[in-house]
């Protein structure tokens, strides 16, 4: 709560379009209906930009441009991009060249766990990252928020707006980008909770936290409706972790997680453990998240909900993203066109329902060329050596669309 | 047959979580019990395993009234059922490698020196490579893990298996491979099957009759929704 009065002085104004508004809402805003919180955001953003001097001022007046668009309904046609958009589409919120992760294992055993990935979200975008457990999916949101452990190696770059996750410093993941500028949804809330505590008391804290609030009534008020935004039952908020079922425990931390008003969420497999109706409205949420013109990164291995809200799929095999396409193409016709994400789909119970033959390979002894060969009914002697990303997808005989239209020509 | 009639059980006495709950398997039948999150399901399937006392309420197993539960259970009774939980971090001994995990029903039912050949045999049919064996439950994934919790729930045989949400944590490949593996199990066998989830497609494709909690539990028999 003390870093929030400062943290407008040392953004410097390049960053303003995206640093703006996690401080904004503070101004009270928690506690106005949703219909007036965007009036207030806009509000404390010029009086914000008035206290801080002329530099903030443009900055401050994009983002007003953009609060307005939002107000505006994500169903108009969004008005004047903000700066630095290009004429191909808006500037993506999360922008990932060429990460890699390495652990360095003791004995100098070293393992590939995320190699040479490419991708970008933009605001509006949901963007679902798929693939075996195993393959990496994990740790590359864990190098999103400098999670990693200290025996790990990053290269590459991940930019949020104009900051590199991969080379900021831990003072600044902690106090401006973790659960202000990304929410986090994680793998398993039964971990991600702190069991001593209820869940009121943490969504409590979170909300102090996050927005400076101190007003005991004003952060119960708030704490109750971040509960009621992600379908947390209040009856339930003053049991602690483990008396709630897995369900709701996913659903508390992906009340936590919204607080923040995050303009990219990370969600780690947030829908494990839950019933088809619940992913159902787990997802449903999320898309309205992401129709308010946020960011959206979903890992997951349930393809039934990444159907559901994605606009775009990221296929990823043992470390590598061997296919990347819309959403609409990859589960509908044409259908995936790498062969693993084709057996991927294939093993759903209501499509064929059988296995990918064999086993993921090992992240620590990786071959040299297509790490998928072994287990392809595709492969042949090219196969030994790695596929370039040609397009789409990263394989040498990748399955070809059956109606070809001219872009998958060019592609 | 496995026969649950009238079961009501849970963690506290005033507020039960399954309240008269009956559900019957015969043998060579694979059920499907489908539910939300946090109704029940679990704890019953729990009851079938013979892992939880029901409050009130018999379970009958082969024709045999079960008396006792957990490890006060007769060993014909207790070895008679495999089960395979959600989470395989869970229930693995991080301490074991996978081989001795395996393993260990044999141990401790005193047929120790079968077991090389028994793991070698199920690692192959569930689909563990040598290396893999020889690792603890830290060195591999939630898949490779859950595979080697369905091997220690076939190892002895059992008659009956109870798959609580197996394939939850897993992805859409190894959720087949795994149904393969007990399908393939209960060809070869005849064994009954007692499968919890909460993903109808999976439930229906993977077994011979699908039963949801409401129509398990009595509330609902008397007034259906």
């Amino acid at each position: 709560m003390t870093e929030r009065p400062p943290a407008p002085v040392p953004a410097p104004a390049e960053t303003g379009a995206v640093t703006a508004p996690p401080p904004a809402p503070a101004a009270g805003a928690a506690k106005t209906e949703p219909a007036k919180t965007e009036a207030a955001k806009t509000e404390a953003a010029k009086t914000g930009a008035a206290k801080t001097g002329a530099a903030m001022t443009e900055a401050a007046k994009t983002e007003a441009a953009k609060t307005e668009a939002v107000k505006a309904g994500p169903a108009t046609a969004l008005p004047a991009p903000p700066a630095g958009a290009g004429a191909a589409g808006r500037a993506p919120v999360l922008s990932v060249r060429g990460l890699s992760v390495r652990f360095l294992l003791p004995g100098g055993r070293r393992i590939a766990a995320v190699t040479d990935a490419h991708f970008d979200v933009a605001p509006g975008e949901c963007l679902a990252l798929i693939g075996e457990s195993g393959c990496g999916k994990s740790v590359l949101a864990s190098a999103l928020l400098g999670l990693l452990p200290a025996n790990a190696q990053t290269a590459g770059s991940a930019h949020l707006g104009d900051l590199d996750l991969l080379t900021a410093g831990e003072r600044t993941l902690a106090r401006t980008v973790r659960g202000r500028r990304i929410g986090l949804i994680p793998q398993s809330p039964a971990a991600h909770l702190t069991p001593v505590r209820t869940i009121r008391s943490q969504t409590e804290e979170t909300v102090a936290q996050l927005t400076g609030e101190r007003n005991r009534s004003a952060l119960r008020t708030a704490a109750e409706q971040a509960a009621r935004r992600a379908e947390f039952p209040l009856d339930h908020l003053d049991r602690h972790p483990h008396e709630l079922s897995g369900g709701l425990a996913q659903r508390a931390a992906t009340a936590l997680a919204l607080i923040g008003d995050a303009p990219l969420l990370l969600a780690d497999e947030p829908t494990t453990g839950l019933d088809r109706d619940l992913v159902d409205r787990t997802v449903d949420e999320l898309r309205r998240h992401v129709d308010a013109d946020r960011a959206l990164l979903i890992i997951t291995h349930d393809l039934a909900a990444a159907e559901r809200v994605a606009d775009r799929v990221a296929v990823m095999y043992a470390g590598r993203i061997v296919e990347l396409s819309e959403a609409d193409a990859f589960f509908g016709a044409p259908g995936p066109r790498h062969p693993y994400s084709r057996g991927l789909l294939e093993a759903l119970p209501d499509r064929s329902f059988t296995p990918i033959p064999g086993l993921p390979p090992e992240l620590g002894d990786l071959p040299d060329g297509c790490a998928f060969a072994p287990r392809c009914d595709r492969a042949t002697g090219l196969c030994a050596t790695l596929p370039p990303v040609t397009g789409p997808v990263a394989c040498h005989h990748p399955v070809p669309a059956p109606a070809r239209t001219p872009e998958d020509v060019r592609a | 047959m496995l026969e649950l009639h009238a079961i009501t059980a849970g963690y506290d006495r005033r507020a039960p979580v399954v309240r008269d709950a009956s559900l019957t398997v015969t043998p060579g039948e694979a059920v499907g019990l489908l539910g939300p999150s946090g109704c029940g399901k679990s704890t019953l399937a729990r009851v079938a395993a013979l892992l939880h006392r029901p409050a009130s309420g018999t379970v009958v197993l082969d024709g045999t009234s079960v008396r006792h539960y957990r490890h006060r259970a007769p060993r014909a009774q207790r070895t008679a059922v495999g089960v395979v939980f959600q989470q395989p971090r869970l229930s693995a001994d991080p301490r074991l490698r996978l081989s001795d995990l395996i393993a260990e029903p044999l141990r401790a039912t005193g047929r120790r020196a079968s077991a090389p050949a028994r793991v070698a045999e199920l690692a192959d049919t569930v689909g563990l490579t040598p290396d893999l064996l020889t690792r603890r439950p830290h060195e591999v994934s939630d898949g490779q893990l859950q595979r080697a919790c369905l091997a220690r729930a076939l190892v002895l045989r059992p008659r009956w298996l109870i798959c609580d949400e197996m394939t939850a944590m897993l992805d859409a490949s190894t959720t087949a491979a795994l149904v393969r593996v007990v399908e393939d199990y209960r060809t070869a066998t005849g064994a009954g099957l007692l499968a919890v989830g909460h993903d109808q497609t999976l439930l229906d494709r993977w077994c011979d009759r699908t039963v949801h909690w409401d129509t398990v539990t009595s509330a609902a028999r008397k007034t259906p929704a």
